[in-house]
């Protein structure tokens, strides 16, 4: 339980997709121009990546990886299959944008218009198929591990764009010298944000 | 019935090829392909290695997508896109391995991350849709330097003003050192990509008034 509790704080503060490894940046610069809409889309972010991780660790482990389709039989013992995991994943974080989608548009259909494209284009957020990516890479020992890491990442990233979100609406009455405005001061704002999280870094549950 | 036949290398061509360098630069005018420009740019090796992944794939995938354009039906091109894309990324990803190993391990993920890479399919679905062929190619070429550009430079200061080395080769000579310079450790860190990137966004739209954003 301890365990699951700190691979969640630290994908939250410490290996924050935004500020850490800088994955979903496109549709964080891009929908954080009000905290409504980033709060809409950071949800659903949570959502996606609270099902794909999982669901790609299963896959991963009882299909793809080294070893992984001996429950098939014994002679598939050093089949390698992990070259096929971009596709894979790719498609399984398409089929839940499309069902993350329908239920948005069934639930709440002004946050569907208000987030427009940027909904379909969580398929291609670098964090989802980042979070699965490291998923595969950090080798967790079990399904709730993952699924902890999963969300612990949503949540993180939710956190970094409703910030920047709030920032953004106050700045756009302050002096900011005009080859900044918009793209810039966001940038640096980021970077500012990035180095404040860094203070979490050693932080030991 | 024949159109007149463009030549290859047209103004029109070449303006694919030189816009996205500067005036349309895919990172700071067009807001795609930020993430992994920021993540890989420590050094300038892996950066270099990076944006020669990303030409290759956007150059072919452009080129397949352009010829398919006729014939794939409108429901189902984002999935044809990914998987184009994807069947790149997965080949040149081998070949890192098999050829560049070390640069394959610290650019890690973030060579499969070039298939949510958004300015592949954001060039696909705006150029490759609905132009021929060698059009595509150049523009995809064209997009990819003018990414790869900005991730040299980037690379470039944070390699010097963090490291003290370009490409690995020492360039700030024992005799500054002792002066009392240090590495600016900070410059390492993933934040200040940010910073230095918001940097040249600054140069470049002081240069260039049309860019700036009026709100």
């Amino acid at each position: 339980m301890e365990n699951l509790v700190n691979i969640f704080v630290k994908s939250v503060f410490i290996d924050n997709m935004i500020f850490a490894y800088f994955l979903g940046m496109c549709s964080y610069l891009a929908v954080s121009k009000t905290v409504k809409t980033s709060t809409g889309l950071g949800i659903a972010v949570i959502f996606v990546l609270g099902f794909t991780v999982p669901v790609d660790y299963l896959i991963h482990n009882y299909l793809l990886k080294e070893g992984a389709l001996v429950w098939i039989s014994d002679s598939f013992a050093d089949v390698d299959l992990s070259f096929l995991s971009f596709i894979i994943f790719i498609a399984i974080i398409a089929s839940m944008v499309q069902l993350v989608e329908m239920i948005i548009e069934k639930f709440s259909p002004t946050l569907y218009n208000s987030l427009g494209i940027f909904l379909p284009l969580i398929a291609v957020n670098c964090a989802i198929l980042g979070g699965s990516l490291f998923m595969q890479e950090r080798e967790y020992n079990n399904i709730a591990e993952a699924t902890v890491f999963g969300l612990g990442s949503g949540v993180g990233w939710f956190l970094a764009i409703v910030g920047i979100a709030a920032i953004r609406e106050k700045i756009r009455y302050s002096n900011v010298p005009d080859p900044l405005k918009g793209l810039g001061i966001t940038f640096i704002i980021t970077g500012l944000m990035g180095i404040a999280f860094m203070g979490f870094m050693g932080i030991k549950l | 019935m024949s159109a007149e036949k463009e030549p290859l290398f047209s103004s029109k061509n070449i303006k694919l090829l030189t816009e996205p360098l500067n005036d349309s630069n895919p990172i700071t005018v067009q807001v795609l392909g930020i993430c992994s420009a920021l993540a890989v740019t420590v050094k300038v090796k892996p950066a270099f290695v990076m944006a020669l992944s990303v030409v290759v794939v956007m150059a072919v995938s452009n080129v397949v997508i352009s010829l398919l354009r006729k014939t794939v039906p409108p429901r189902i091109r984002i999935i044809v896109q990914l998987v184009v894309i994807a069947a790149m990324v997965i080949l040149v990803d081998q070949v890192l391995k098999a050829f560049l190993f070390d640069i394959s391990k610290q650019l890690s993920v973030f060579v499969g991350l070039i298939i949510t890479n958004c300015i592949i399919m954001g060039r696909l679905e705006a150029f490759a849709l609905s132009n021929k062929p060698w059009q595509s190619f150049l523009d995809g070429l064209g997009n990819a330097a003018g990414y790869g550009v900005i991730l040299i430079i980037v690379a470039f200061f944070r390699e010097l003003l963090g490291s003290g080395t370009v490409w690995g080769y020492k360039v700030i000579p024992e005799s500054v050192y002792d002066f009392g310079y240090e590495n600016n450790g900070l410059m390492i860190l993933p934040p200040m990509a940010l910073i230095v990137v918001g940097a040249i966004i600054w140069v470049q739209r002081a240069r260039n008034k049309k860019l700036v954003e009026s709100n």
